[in-house]
């Protein structure tokens, strides 16, 4: 026990800017109980895990790249990571082997004008019908940049959680089928501000 | 004494963020305490790996550049 207290102590002195466990170091005697409050208090502080959480917005390319880059490397970084998909962000997770999604046609007018998937991302500025985002490809490969599908499957793979916009999903006609298996359960506006405001951190991209 | 390196992640030639997501994946394959080495290529890398580190609590232990790679062992935490 005695050993114990010491590196208690010993711990305690590597903090000299906590005042608490400053003035612990310096009484002498004091009951066992007492320098234990210390490392219980770290304990509390080391085991709180850090929350990001993004509103995927956008369906841009230049946009739905950095959500899944922050989100992926938030993950490695051990945060718990949500991202909220919605609006046109939405669209980008919308399984491979789909073309046209929707019910009605204007709906499925949508998916003809903006074609879903991960591969099919636009650029927000510069598209010039395609040539934008094919220049972006080859420069992505000369340069070792993970592609947004590497960067999903990576991000999917190591835990990060992405909900669809329930609202959304209504108003395109996309069914849960329609989405990407790695997808959450649908959810609103309230169940975002609610992790948003529970998270450490949070974006609107 | 010579470091005893358990896994290795070869991120050359890989840019932002897969040399940090790689190594994410390795290091969770060791045990705690056991090292991870990291070559990189990314100039970013070398305050990205610092960085990372003081999130995940995973020491650095050794940082090295070598004609352009750059060379990083982490501690699993």
């Amino acid at each position: 026990m005695a050993t114990a207290t010491a590196q208690t102590l010993q711990r305690a002195k590597a903090l000299p800017l906590d005042p608490l466990a400053d003035a612990i170091a310096h009484v002498e005697g004091l009951p066992e109980a007492a320098p234990n409050a210390v490392p219980a208090l770290e304990r509390i502080e080391d085991t709180k895990t850090k929350e990001l959480v993004i509103v995927n917005w956008s369906g841009d390319l230049d946009k739905v790249w950095p959500v899944l880059i922050l989100s992926s490397t938030a993950a490695a970084s051990g945060l718990r990571c949500r991202v909220f998909v919605t609006f046109w962000g939405l669209l980008p997770f919308v399984k491979d082997q789909k073309r046209i999604v929707g019910e009605n046609w204007m709906q499925k007018m949508l998916t003809l004008m903006q074609r879903p998937g991960i591969d099919h991302l636009k650029l927000s500025k510069m598209n010039f019908l395609g040539m934008g985002p094919w220049m972006m490809g080859v420069l992505r490969k000369k340069y070792g940049v993970a592609s947004p599908r590497e960067l999903l499957e990576a991000a999917t793979a190591m835990g990060v959680e992405f909900i669809p916009c329930q609202m959304t999903m209504d108003m395109f006609g996309l069914k849960r089928a329609d989405l990407i298996d790695e997808m959450g359960e649908p959810a609103g506006a309230a169940t975002a501000i609610e992790i948003m405001t529970e998270a450490d951190a949070s974006l609107f991209i | 004494m010579a470091i005893q390196v358990i896994a290795r992640v070869d991120a050359r030639g890989l840019s932002c963020p897969m040399p940090i997501v790689k190594t994410a994946q390795a290091i969770k394959s060791i045990a705690s305490g056991a090292l991870v080495e990291v070559l990189a290529t990314d100039p970013g890398s070398q305050k990205d790996f610092a960085a990372w580190s003081r999130t995940t609590g995973h020491e650095l232990v050794e940082q090295t550049v070598d004609g352009g790679v750059f060379r990083f062992v982490l501690r699993r935490k």
